[in-house]
């Protein structure tokens, strides 16, 4: 796996005692699509977030294994750090109301005290709206607040304002489940084109999506990791019976 | 807290791709894709045939040995990759309505087609026993049989890349002349066997190669129907022979 | 119809009779308290009502120009003294729910919010006035931050609790510290409610009497130094309600009609400033 970006060993996380998490293993390959999915409960958001150590802004959990993100352990580095490499969405778009669409995009940085020229801000900006396929739709309107957006607009503003940090990583955490089927086409579109310039992950429920949008899907089931291969062969020769009764909904 | 067992490394499997490595992308772009390598298929199919007519024509073995050795074992290759295109898709993108029918139709075309490899195959391996012996006579109807079936198939890829039902149509029409030839072929055969035993294997040879021509026509008719289930969602199977005129089936 | 139907109807009806009754009831004293002052405060109020200083007992004529500023200055103060802590407070509130400190607070606020008016003077008497020697503006202004407090606090907690979570997530995710998140983008987004609470808090304090009593006093003449006594408004209108003097009774009724404009005024205003600066989530 010299292709890999992330590696996570022999990774467990609990609640308060209760292991979410089990002893779970793999490679995310860099510049691809891997999709997590597995039915509610099965630890998939946890372990997301386990990777931009968000899980640990809950009190009482805890974790064990390692994770690492080219070769820097994730869990020996300062939390902070490790958001700003690692981007993330999340279920609801969640823009800042108080911020223009610009500010939003640039956001990163200036919450971050990051200086930067105005001239190098306007590039960053542009190139993350262009991205995430925003730009023409707000460019006349950058500095108005994003309030006018429909929900797939914000979700991509929130896209771009991640994009805007040049992560190694994207984390997106059903990033469609609040949107209605158009927006999720396009954002789906979104996805296979990003993948281009950035690897993601992305947690799903939706099994279909991730046959759409992933070149890999991991199957979690009960915080264990029941399987992991290409979406080709898994989608169509899953070697886990719990696998092959999941994407026939029998559960979940 | 002590977990078991250990988990599968994950692997990337090499497939058998035709290309370099494959971008994913949404449904349009797969299933024209899929059409290319379906259409790549027939040119092949195609070539074979006439390679194997040829070598019967010319009296040339090393054009025989040709299909034999070497353009079979790619016809099976790339079979087993459209196979496995169609299924990939159908697992992962869930094509509705015609896309459905094009992706099961094409699963199905994949499969003639590989059987009329088969019977090219025939035609050479029996082609080869036939030039052996010097001819009794000069071939017709073969040639015939052939040039007909070869226009056949090319007309019924053209309706696959045309969406055209009724050139589909057409073409299964025309089923019916190369029935009637090979039926011509086969009395004239009898008619020489009966007279002189000798030639009985050079002519049972001569019959297999106008059965082969003949199956081939029949897959290509398969073909036309499944175009015409494509582009009109009717089930004419089993019905356009001999110039019937198709009724519905529900 | 059947019969248990109709009585049905007929109770439902009685009922919703009731609950218009009670409510028309309930705005009975408000109209009747806002008309009074009406007609009673409106005529005495001119130019020289407005702007000039109080005469001395018996002389006619006389203004509540000292009062007003007292009232303003005495807000001024308990905002300085009031609004800091109790917006930090409800903020360490919001983003902690559980925890010994927190709890802790929680309840000091609520015991504060039940501590009689006049009490609260009487500390701030003993805490400010014995130690300073002189009745000033500065305890009044303290009295009336401590009685402030709790409300500030209340509203600036429900202020956060109301925006959601996503937006700290948001935030966090971006690798911005927490301290910089609450700063700048939760409070930013609350900042319209925290307004409208201090808004709340100064309608609420402006019309206190009891514990002005002993702290700020009252004084007949303009004052502008904190370390000294000061008028208000509601003690000028309990001094003069309360003496023998019918002059002095209209100028209690215009005072009180100055004062009720003010609070409903502030009122009024913190509705706009919640309708018009509304955050959407």
């Amino acid at each position: 796996m010299e292709s890999s970006v992330l590696t996570i060993e022999d990774f467990c996380a609990h609640f308060s005692g209760n292991q979410v998490v089990n002893d779970v293993s793999m490679n995310v390959e860099d510049k691809k699509v891997t999709a997590l999915m597995g039915p509610s409960g099965c630890g998939k958001t946890t372990l997301l977030r386990c990777i931009n150590r968000m899980h640990e802004l809950i009190p009482g959990t805890g974790v064990s294994g390692t994770m690492k993100l080219h070769d820097d352990d994730l869990y020996s580095l300062n939390p902070i750090v490790v958001r700003k490499k690692i981007g993330m969405v999340f279920q609801r778009p969640n823009p800042f109301p108080t911020m223009s669409i610009y500010d939003n995009v640039i956001a990163g940085y200036t919450l971050n005290g990051i200086r930067i020229k105005r001239s190098e801000k306007d590039r960053i900006v542009e190139d993350a709206l262009k991205k995430a396929a925003l730009w023409n739709e707000v460019k006349e309107r950058l500095h108005r607040k994003g309030s006018f957006l429909s929900g797939g607009q914000q979700q991509r503003l929130c896209i771009a304002r991640a994009l805007a940090m040049n992560p190694d990583i994207m984390l997106m955490d059903e990033p469609t489940s609040a949107l209605d089927p158009k927006a999720t086409a396009h954002i789906e579109e979104l996805i296979t084109a990003l993948k281009k310039n950035v690897t993601i992950l992305l947690v799903t429920h939706n099994i279909a999506q991730a046959g759409r949008v992933s070149d890999f899907t991991a199957f979690m089931y009960l915080g264990d990791l029941v399987e992991f291969g290409t979406t080709e062969k898994l989608f169509t020769v899953p070697e886990d019976k719990r696998t092959e009764e999941y994407l026939s909904g029998k559960f979940g | 807290m002590l977990c078991a067992h250990p988990h599968n490394v994950p692997t990337v499997p090499a497939t058998r791709k035709t290309s370099a490595a494959v971008e994913k992308s949404m449904l349009p772009e797969k299933t024209n894709e899929l059409k290319a390598h379906i259409i790549q298929y027939s040119s092949h199919i195609q070539h074979m045939l006439g390679k194997s007519i040829k070598g019967l024509i010319n009296r040339d073995a090393g054009i025989l040995r040709e299909v034999i050795d070497n353009d079979e074992a790619r016809a099976n290759e790339i079979e087993l990759t459209i196979d496995e295109m169609c299924t990939n898709l159908i697992a992962q993108f869930q094509p509705m309505a015609k896309e459905l029918r094009t992706v099961l139709m094409i699963y199905n075309m994949n499969n003639s087609l590989e059987r009329m490899g088969d019977h090219a195959v025939n035609i050479s391996e029996s082609a080869l026993e036939v030039i052996k012996y010097p001819a009794i006579k000069p071939f017709i109807d073969i040639p015939r049989m052939s040039e007909i079936g070869t226009q056949m198939l090319e007309d019924a890829i053209q309706s696959f890349i045309d969406q055209d039902p009724l050139i589909a149509r057409d073409v299964c029409r025309r089923d019916s002349i190369i029935d009637g030839l090979r039926d011509q072929v086969m009395r004239e055969l009898i008619t020489y066997m009966s007279g002189n035993p000798a030639i009985i294997s050079y002519c049972l040879h001569v019959l297999r190669i106008a059965e082969n021509l003949e199956r081939i026509a029949d897959l290509t008719t398969n073909i036309c129907e499944d175009v015409i289930f494509i582009a009109q969602g009717r089930v004419v199977k089993h019905h356009l022979r001999n110039g019937e005129s198709d009724t519905e089936t529900k | 119809m059947d019969a248990g139907i109709r009585f049905r109807i007929i109770k439902d009806r009685i009922f919703l009779g009731a609950v218009i009754l009670f409510s028309f009831m309930l705005l009975l004293p408000l109209l009747l308290i806002l008309y009074y002052i009406v007609v009673n405060g409106i005529g005495v109020i001119n130019w020289e009502f407005l702007t000039s200083l109080p005469r001395p007992m018996g002389e006619m004529g006389g203004g509540i120009i000292n009062s007003m500023v007292g009232t303003l200055m005495l807000v001024i103060v308990a905002s300085l003294f009031a609004i800091p802590p109790g917006v930090f407070a409800g903020i360490y509130l919001a983003e902690n729910k559980t925890g010994k400190l927190v709890n802790t607070v929680r309840m000091c606020v609520e015991i504060l919010q039940g501590i009689p008016s006049i009490v609260i003077g009487i500390i701030a008497y003993a805490w400010i006035v014995v130690t300073m020697g002189t009745f000033s503006a500065l305890s009044g202004g303290v009295a009336l931050a401590i009685m402030m407090l709790p409300v500030i606090v209340r509203s600036t907690e429900e202020t956060m609790k109301l925006i959601p979570d996503t937006l700290r997530e948001a935030s966090l995710a971006l690798g911005v510290p927490y301290s910089r998140t609450v700063l700048k983008v939760i409070v930013p987004a609350g900042v319209t409610g925290i307004l409208t609470g201090v808004l709340l808090g100064i309608a609420r304090i402006a019309g206190e009497t009891a514990p002005l009593l002993f702290t700020a006093f009252g004084s007949p003449f303009m004052n502008t130094n904190i370390f000294k006594p000061v008028d208000s408004l509601p003690l000028l209108i309990f001094n003069y309600a309360t003496s023998p003097y019918p002059h002095w009774h209209n100028l209690a009724w215009g005072a009180s009609f100055v004062l009720v404009v003010f609070v409903l005024g502030i009122n009024f205003f913190a509705k706009m400033v919640a309708r018009r600066w509304k955050v959407q989530f």
